[in-house]
């Protein structure tokens, strides 16, 4: 019996090796790599091994070099808390996820447990795009820091604009049925009534998410609905593949969105002629960025072949950099010592912080519309001639909301 | 309203005719060999690919003549070199080998072509609008979407109760043995069965691969919806297949349109264990209807709505 449990210990030794001998930093980057939410996974993970490459080019972070390892979670909650065991095992212990709320949940949740019970093997979740609100409220972590700025500040700034354009009448809601879109959904409708009563909510949808490959039955739907404005969440394929149909029934409507600027979007818009009727919600407008950062755009684009569609992410490595530099430490309990209350320099300018209380970070915000490219604009997307042209800012300061999060620390 | 009725049913229509062209070859390979093939919607998806391929290569117009040949031809191998030895040891085999395949061919697809979505285009020719109704468009390639599969229909008709190759076709259908006695070679008529219903899927991937979207999901998206078509139409009947597609394409499109919820009939106030479900609409349960008939023909009409047996 004790020679057994000797065996067993031994061959848990062997087992832990590896992981000690390994000398990168190494970043599990855990999103859809198939399925409806594959064609923005892939774009996160070009910008982060940009992103890596490029800190690796100017010498790494402490010596190491730093390794951005791709999980498939293929939009699934279950899958990726696999795939982030996955990570654990082999010694990862900086995950970054983004896309999809639900997927977030699980893993924040996932995180907080296993650092309870491995003291000493923290793990740290940057969160770089999934925005339910409920991430840094009720159900915040502490070892979970968001880079994206949360559904509600982003509706607060989509209905504080939509409340100077009176000739808006009749809205059309239409999301994903889960977390995520169920918060836009319900934000619409009190910021509307709150904000602009006299908007007529004419229609109020949620179909499934990444599933739907046909929007013509949805589109059919707006149409008759007479509404003169849409609001919608959708993200991935579900936006592409909506703006799709929209464009092929002709339907002439404006668009409040918070990701027509993913993969497909700006092609479908350009087929449909909206010129400057569809807006989104950024933390970055490439025309309108800083010097430094339209240059550096113009290498990402040359190098990987798509836009910047997440510079938040720019955001995050660079912070990450600074917290590993300044705690002289990759351990994850002190970095998370550095990002709470952390300030950098955004990457479309002005100052970025991490607030304390909910580890959620504040930036200014920008709506942009999308049509034919002003003089002088650099950019246009998906090589329409078409670019997003800024139309409005919410300071940084402006989009503070308070947080219900009570946070237990370690 | 008129405009939401009329727009539904062109595209329920649609979607349902999409649907026949699979599910007419699936029910004819299930009632000769008893095989319900689970990669049937994987020919599909390889239909799109291949006509994406050649489409960027020579041409959309070849592509849709040579697309569904080709897969055609693959189905044929497959029976042939796959499904035939298999035939000795029973059902079981044969349902695990095609459940395996839809795998390899996902895997293979997603090794050749990537794991995004690629940029199949509708043809030039084909991309206008083919009328205005009400002030909404509808695009000329949806309507040669449904032209096509409306023609692939009758020929498929045509073919099995108009020629001597249907006749034999049909006799196999009941009684193999018998027609093998008459000198015919069944073994032979299964492959080139096998192969038209591969080919007649890959044909609906071709012309669906630019409206839906040509991914490696879309095999596993459309193949559950598959047997619930052929097992509502009744195992084996192609009539019944085809009002099961056009019957679950409808529904699927007005259940979309509806605002139906518990709570607009009943009142806000919902007993305390519905509260959840007092909230839903019709519209949100879109997704769920196909199976839920599944669910309800399978209790109270086991052979489905045109079937002639039980299993």
């Amino acid at each position: 019996m004790r020679s057994d449990l000797a065996c067993v210990a031994l061959a848990f030794s062997f087992i832990a090796v590896p992981a000690l001998a390994d000398d990168a930093i190494k970043i599990g980057y855990i999103d859809p790599l198939s399925g409806g939410g594959a064609s923005i996974g892939e774009v996160g993970l070009k910008t982060y091994q940009y992103l890596a490459d490029e800190i690796n080019a100017s010498g790494g972070l402490l010596g190491k070099k730093v390794e951005i390892v791709a999980f498939d979670n293929k939009t699934n909650p279950q899958e990726s808390l696999i795939q982030a065991q996955k990570a654990a095992d082999q010694g990862i212990r900086i995950i970054t996820q983004g896309n999809g709320s639900s997927v977030a949940a699980a893993l924040s949740d996932w995180v907080t447990k296993h650092n309870e019970r491995n003291p000493g093997k923290e793990i740290i979740y940057l969160n770089y795009a999934a925005v339910d609100p409920v991430l840094t409220n009720d159900k915040c972590s502490y070892w979970h820091f968001r880079w994206d700025a949360n559904s509600d500040i982003k509706m607060a700034a989509l209905t504080n604009f939509l409340e100077g354009r009176p000739n808006i009448k009749k809205v059309y809601l239409i999301n994903q049925d889960y977390s995520f879109g169920q918060s836009v959904q319900k934000q619409a409708r009190a910021m509307l009534s709150a904000k602009r009563p006299d908007i007529e909510i004419v229609g109020d949808e949620l179909h499934p998410l990444l599933k739907v490959t046909d929007f013509s039955p949805y589109v059919a739907k707006i149409k008759a609905s007479g509404a003169d404005s849409v609001i919608t969440g959708n993200w991935g394929q579900d936006i592409a593949l909506l703006l799709k149909a929209a464009a092929d029934a002709g339907l002439q409507t404006d668009w409040y969105t918070y990701y027509a600027g993913g993969a497909g979007g700006p092609t479908a818009v350009k087929q449909t002629g909206l010129a400057h009727r569809v807006f989104q919600i950024t933390e970055g407008v490439p025309n309108s960025a800083p010097e430094a950062s339209q240059k550096w755009e113009t290498d990402f684009r040359a190098k990987e072949g798509v836009a910047l569609f997440y510079p938040r992410a720019v955001n995050e490595m660079r912070m990450l950099a600074k917290a590993v530099d300044q705690a002289k430490s990759d351990d994850p309990k002190a970095l998370a010592a550095q990002f709470e209350g952390m300030t950098a320099e955004g990457f479309d300018g002005g100052e970025i912080t991490m607030r304390k209380e909910d580890h959620q970070l504040f930036q200014d915000m920008f709506i942009s519309s999308f049509g034919p490219l002003d003089p002088g604009a650099k950019f246009d997307e998906e090589g329409t001639g078409w670019g997003w042209r800024k139309v409005g800012v919410v300071q940084a300061n402006n989009t503070i909301l308070p947080t219900s999060c009570k946070m237990e620390r370690p | 309203m008129l405009q939401l009725i009329a727009f539904s049913t062109l595209n329920g229509v649609l979607y349902g005719m999409l649907l026949f062209m699979m599910a007419s070859g699936l029910t004819l390979i299930f009632s000769m060999m008893g095989v319900l093939n689970f990669a049937h919607a994987s020919f599909y998806m390889l239909g799109a690919y291949f006509g994406f391929e050649l489409s960027r290569r020579i041409g959309f117009w070849p592509g849709i003549v040579l697309a569904p040949l080709m897969v055609g031809v693959i189905g044929a191998i497959v029976e042939r070199f796959g499904l035939r030895r298999l035939h000795r040891r029973g059902h079981v085999s044969e349902l695990l080998f095609t459940f395996g395949l839809a795998f390899v061919i996902e895997e293979l697809v997603q090794m050749i072509w990537g794991k995004l979505p690629v940029d199949y285009r509708v043809p030039r020719e084909l991309d206008f609008v083919a009328f205005r109704l009400f002030d909404t468009t509808y695009p000329a390639y949806r309507m040669f979407m449904l032209l096509i599969s409306v023609v692939m229909f009758a020929a498929l008709l045509a073919l099995l109760t108009r020629t001597r190759v249907g006749l034999i076709i049909r006799a196999a259908l009941t009684h193999p043995d018998m027609v093998a006695m008459l000198g015919h070679d069944v073994p032979r008529i299964f492959m080139l069965v096998f192969g038209a219903g591969a080919a007649l899927a890959g044909l609906a991937g071709v012309i669906a691969g630019p409206a839906l979207v040509t991914q490696p999901a879309m095999a596993s998206l459309l193949g559950p919806i598959l047997f619930v078509v052929i097992v509502v139409g009744g195992l084996g009947s192609l009539t019944g297949a085809f009002i099961a597609s056009l019957l679950i394409g409808l529904i699927q499109t007005f259940a979309v349109a509806m605002n139906f919820s518990l709570a607009q009939t009943f009142g806000p106030h919902a007993p305390a264990f519905l509260s959840d479900l007092w909230q839903v609409t019709v519209a949100e349960l879109a997704p769920v209807t196909p199976y839920l008939l599944l669910v309800l023909v399978l209790i109270f009409r086991p052979r489905g709505l045109m079937g002639t047996r039980e299993s």
